[in-house]
């Protein structure tokens, strides 16, 4: 049943992409996300080439890489942030849910409550909790008592609602970091996409928050397709179903992570993941 | 040569320097108190019972009108400044292209206007709002003999001192704006917010504390000038009228009238002095109010240094 909407063509599409299978053997779940032949600039700088991917659906997703490698940038093309910049430019084309991202006819402020975001650095807005996690919903048009049961079912999704459910007034900025980082998934998660897209979510915060972070990627994997950017080899290692390594731009190997991590086919993954460069 | 200097004589210079001026406004503050103290009756306040102005008599004049006839002008200015410096700040800061050359001359234009001398406004005021603006009306309107809107009047003074005070809304407002975080701003467009929905519900909200300190410090400017009013519309006594197209009375306008026109020096000075005192202490009242929101525009944020 889910394969049938995730196969499905979604609305009328103007660019035709011919999609080759790239993906990991042995994961079964259906198509989330499909990325072919993605090359993008910024000015005269390449940042990605020739990049093609796909992200089944429920599953995690870990994207791997020395700095600058241009996983953020690909992470950044599937909600269309990169739009954002002056001088961008992409050739080649992802689909997510079969949509085409880069359709004219797409509203990208649609696409952008499908497809989540949660950045490396927490940033919640200096309003109360209650009012963090209503944004999204508030801009869509809910109200009412239906706003408050799912603004407490996205904090319950979160893992954060024991902790709020007496604060939910009080200012977001009065929050741990942990907290404010599950504050933000919360904000993401309230608005229901399909997808959630994480970069570095985990890299600025103390051990035992990280812990609740991967734990709470662990339960949203149920839910949601999760694409997520970690300079954290073991946390890759952890939590990912599929991992993909990008090296300069190239995505050099993609494969289930346990295969990734003991037994890689290109040389250079190899020598990332042993830690022989970074 | 710079190593000759002892290393104390820098620290007690600038030192020595700042304190002086600060004893300076200190003693100001404490002279015209002590002065005024003895002229701040109840009477100077509102006035004899049932005794009318009367402009030759500036014994007959008191306080009460003339801080009613100054909160009008600038609550006039206020409506028409804020929305006027709010929508310029907003498209520089966010629709103009950034660095075109419109934004620049835009920009440019702003900073001319904010250097022009206050005499020059008046003189504007006169000739445009009164002149052009308010003789169109009269034309309209087809009352040429007894001019209506085409004369000196509180509404005129009032939009004289908006376009003044224009260029500290606009440079604090569009200051506060970009001052907003990118990362509350990619944080709502990355949750599917429009440009509007960013710049109403975050850009705006965010920046208020900011624009309020604008909003103030026009104000102050503008409660304390005389110079435009002397064209455009204040008056030394009046029936008590607010009316937008009558003339108005006025703290800082009495002041000058007094200090330099008065025609019994001896007789005005109990109200010049409670006039200065009041006008000080209105400035000093609204200096106080931008401080207070300029130290809340920061977000009191526990884990922040």
């Amino acid at each position: 049943m889910l394969a049938q909407r995730s196969f499905d063509p979604g609305p009328p599409r103007r660019r035709q992409i011919a999609f080759d299978t790239v993906t990991s053997e042995a994961l079964q779940n259906p198509v989330c996300i499909e990325i072919q032949s993605l090359s993008l600039w910024y000015g005269p700088t390449q940042a990605l080439r020739s990049v093609s991917l796909i992200v089944p659906e429920r599953q995690v997703t870990a994207l791997i890489g020395p700095s600058g490698c241009g996983k953020s940038s690909l992470l950044r093309c599937l909600n269309r942030m990169n739009d954002l910049i002056p001088g961008v430019r992409m050739s080649g084309g992802c689909r997510v849910g079969g949509v085409d991202v880069q359709d004219p006819q797409v509203d990208v402020t649609q696409l952008r409550r499908r497809v989540g975001m949660i950045f490396q650095k927490s940033n919640p807005f200096p309003q109360s909790v209650f009012d963090n996690v209503a944004f999204g919903l508030r801009i869509g048009g809910c109200s009412g008592s239906e706003l408050e049961g799912r603004v407490a079912s996205a904090l319950r999704r979160a893992a954060l609602w024991d902790e709020v459910r007496d604060r939910l007034g009080e200012n977001a900025l009065r929050l741990s970091g942990g907290q404010q980082q599950r504050l933000c998934i919360a904000r993401a998660v309230a608005v229901e996409p399909e997808v959630l897209l994480m970069d570095e979510p985990a890299s600025a915060l103390d051990p035992v928050s990280v812990g609740r972070i991967e734990d709470l990627i662990r339960e949203l994997r149920e839910d949601y397709t999760i694409l997520m950017v970690t300079h954290h080899m073991q946390q890759a290692a952890r939590l990912s179903d599929q991992t993909a390594f990008l090296h300069q731009g190239e995505l050099v190997e993609v494969d289930r992570t346990d295969r990734i991590f003991s037994q890689p086919r290109d040389p250079r993954t190899e020598d990332y993941v042993t830690g022989r460069f970074s | 040569m710079i190593r000759r200097i002892p290393a104390w004589l820098f620290p007690r210079l600038t030192g020595a320097v700042a304190w002086a001026l600060a004893g300076l406004v200190l003693s100001l503050i404490l002279g015209i108190s002590l002065m005024a103290w003895p002229h701040l009756s109840w009477a100077a306040w509102v006035g004899p019972e049932g005794r009318a102005s009367n402009p030759l008599d500036p014994r007959s004049v008191h306080l009460a009108p003339l801080l009613v006839g100054t909160a009008a002008r600038t609550f006039l200015m206020s409506l028409a400044v804020i929305p006027m410096g709010i929508l310029t700040a907003v498209y520089l800061a966010e629709y103009a292209p950034s660095g075109s050359r419109t934004a620049r001359m835009l920009r440019w234009l702003i900073q001319v206007l904010a250097g022009v001398p206050s005499v020059i406004f008046g003189l504007f005021g006169l000739g445009f709002f009164v002149g052009v603006v308010g003789g169109g009306l009269d034309r309209w309107t087809g009352d040429l003999a007894s001019p209506v809107w085409g004369r000196p009047a509180l509404l005129w003074a009032s939009l004289t001192m908006a376009l003044m005070t224009l260029p500290v809304v606009v440079v604090a407002t569009e200051e506060a704006l970009r001052s907003v975080s990118q990362d509350l701003r990619v944080a709502a467009i990355a949750l599917g917010a429009t440009r509007l929905q960013v710049l109403l519900r975050i850009l705006l909200p965010n920046a208020l504390p900011g624009m309020a300190t604008g909003v103030i410090l026009a104000i102050g400017r503008a409660s304390g000038e005389v110079v435009p009013l002397l064209f455009t519309g204040a008056a030394v006594a009046t029936q008590g009228s607010l009316a937008l197209n009558e003339r108005f009375m006025d703290l800082a306008y009495q002041v000058f009238v007094l200090s330099t026109q008065s025609p019994d020096p001896q007789a005005s000075r109990p109200l010049l002095l409670a006039s200065v005192w009041a006008l000080v202490f209105l400035s000093l009242l609204l200096n106080a109010g931008a401080a207070i929101l300029r130290s809340r525009a920061t977000p009191a944020a526990p884990d922040r240094l």
